[in-house]
């Protein structure tokens, strides 16, 4: 817990200590958590802080960054071929933010490349192993953040998360994950998959650490348009239980699909959370079986258009002599990214071309409206405060399991990215085990209301024991 | 249906070369993946608006002063090929 790791920095304790302990951990470890790490860097900064402690939320604290969120001078390739080599010149606001409230940036961590994908297998990097079982992947995109907080290799991380890509890893392993409500959190400097429903947000071993993060990264920032002011102070307002509120069980969440222990174990909450005061009442999210379909419309479109930057002019992959400018372009893109991202950036054009424009992206964005409507009714005034879900339909699955049948890999997210969809806040956290796999718990809130997301988690994280389980694969 | 030559059609607009090894995976797995998106075809939308973002905006005004920016080296220092302070791209006509 980061209230305990500061505990011992204020008393004297050796930063450059915890971190070297930390990267030889990493430096043992084969789960494959980090594609890059910042070893020195880390090490000199925490020998300052030694030798002049500083103030701050995160003083002295170390952290593992998504390789989706520029850091300058420390190379962020959003585990792509493409952007292999890429050392951002600038950094993403998020940063800037933890460095001035004194956090230690360690490295980078493993993803799906360019966050496309539940496993993180597309990282050009290979995949990392779930420290729970090795055979298994961690969840994905943010798997190297999960992966590497629940092992021990960081105390905390950030991820970044389109569809789920925050909470999936955090169910698939073990750990609290965040995805804050769009617009709580500046994109500045994180890489663009699909804009309009990404968001970053901390990864951690406990909920009070998920709203220490919060604290630090959440608020209006003039570089980020879409970035709204943060009412802040989510770990002071972390207390307080869930007396009084009502819980909804949404009916689509459950039944066919979904692996019969984690519905048990997500039933079980549902009663360690009634009997901790929150009453509960069954809602309905009709329209739930198209949110897939509009997500992977609009998040392929949107990548179409964001990832036409990548044409190895200002950074990243150059090949041979240049032809013409469009087989120059064609080529390097051939070469640069991997199949998934392939397959996303082609169909997001197809879906945008001449002719199925108001067949695809539009309908997707008024079946947009259907979804967002969904979770305005069951939230509204009257009805539920907080949606209990599974975050995940099954425990984590093998490695090459999904990866060869990409429709079988999109169904996996089934509940997670209708909340992307409709932009409200949503935490994964640890709720029981399946044959010794993690299962998560998704608490779901209204627009901004992250406070009572917390405080729900937290509650339900005290009076259960699951956060404190230990995966086999530490080092 | 999804045909190679679509694939190639698509291929183009996308700027991304596809290998004839590629091209019939990606017609299988864009048949159905889109399949799959037909379902949408079920709802009936006439009358609902799309949803592009799902928090209000307001335009965000400044004065028009000079800022800090990234510096040419800075700009630069990424670039697989520069001439004379500039990045170098490939000939366009």
């Amino acid at each position: 817990m980061l209230r305990m790791l500061k505990e011992r920095l204020e008393a004297g304790a050796s930063a450059e200590e915890e971190v070297s302990a930390l990267f030889s951990k990493i430096n043992k470890s084969r789960l494959n958590a980090y594609n890059v790490l910042s070893e020195e860097a880390a090490l000199e900064r925490a020998r300052e802080f030694d030798r002049s402690p500083w103030g701050g939320l995160l003083a002295g604290i170390p952290i593992a960054i998504k390789s989706s969120i520029s850091t300058k001078g420390i190379e962020t390739n959003c585990s792509s071929r493409i952007l292999s080599g890429y050392i951002p010149p600038y950094d993403a606001t998020v940063i800037e933010r933890l460095k001035e409230e004194g956090a230690i940036i360690i490295g980078k961590t493993n993803m799906d490349e360019f966050a496309m994908g539940t496993s993180t297998e597309t990282s050009c990097f290979g995949p990392t192993k779930n420290p729970w079982d090795a055979d298994r992947v961690p969840g994905g995109s943010s798997g190297g953040s999960a992966a590497a907080v629940a092992a021990g290799e960081a105390p905390c991380a950030l991820g970044s998360d389109t569809g789920g890509s925050i909470r999936c890893p955090a169910s698939f392993c073990g750990i609290v994950g965040l995805k804050p409500t769009y617009g709580l959190v500046s994109r500045y400097g994180l890489v663009s998959y699909a804009n309009s429903l990404e968001q970053i947000g901390p990864l951690t071993l406990s909920v009070e650490d998920a709203a220490l993060v919060l604290d630090v990264i959440a608020g209006h920032d003039p570089r980020d348009s879409t970035s709204a002011r943060s009412e802040g102070g989510y770990f002071a307002r972390i207390e307080g239980g869930v007396d009084g509120l009502t819980l909804g069980v949404p009916q689509e969440y459950f039944g066919e699909g979904v692996d019969p222990l984690v519905e048990k174990a997500v039933w079980d909450a549902i009663s360690k959370l009634e009997g901790l005061g929150a009453s509960w009442k069954k809602v309905s999210l009709p329209h739930t079986r198209y949110a897939l379909a509009a997500y992977y419309i609009i998040a392929m479109s949107e990548a179409s258009s964001n990832l036409a930057r990548f044409d190895g002019l200002r950074y990243g992959l150059r090949l041979g002599a240049d032809q013409d400018w469009h087989t120059t372009f064609s080529n390097i893109r051939a070469a640069g990214f991997g199949p998934e991202v392939k397959r996303r950036i082609l169909l997001g054009t197809y879906a945008l071309s001449a002719g199925y424009y108001g067949r695809y992206y539009l309908k997707a964005l008024k079946v947009r409206t259907l979804i967002r409507q969904d979770f305005e009714r069951a939230l509204s005034a009257g009805g539920a405060d907080l949606l209990v879900t599974p975050t995940m339909p099954f425990p984590a699955f093998r490695i090459g399991e999904r990866i060869e049948d990409p429709l079988s890999l999109y169904m996996a997210d089934v509940f997670t990215v209708p909340i992307n969809l409709a932009g409200v806040p949503a935490i994964s956290v640890p709720c029981g085990f399946a044959d010794g796999l993690p299962i998560g718990l998704q608490i779901i809130g209204r627009h901004f209301d992250e406070a009572a997301v917390l405080r729900a988690a937290k509650a339900y994280e005290g009076a259960t024991p699951y956060h404190e389980a230990v995966p086999k694969e530490v080092v | 249906m999804i045909t190679g030559e679509d694939v190639d059609h698509i291929s183009w607009l996308a700027s991304i070369k596809v290998s004839e090894g590629e091209r019939e995976g990606f017609v299988a797995s864009f048949n159905s993946v889109l399949d799959y998106f037909h379902q949408l075809d079920e709802l009936d939308t006439e009358d609902v608006e799309p949803t592009y973002r799902v928090v209000d905006l307001t335009n965000v005004f400044r004065e028009d002063v000079v800022g800090e920016s990234l510096s040419s080296e800075e700009a630069l220092s990424n670039a697989p090929r520069t001439e004379n302070g500039y990045f170098k791209s490939p000939r366009i006509v």
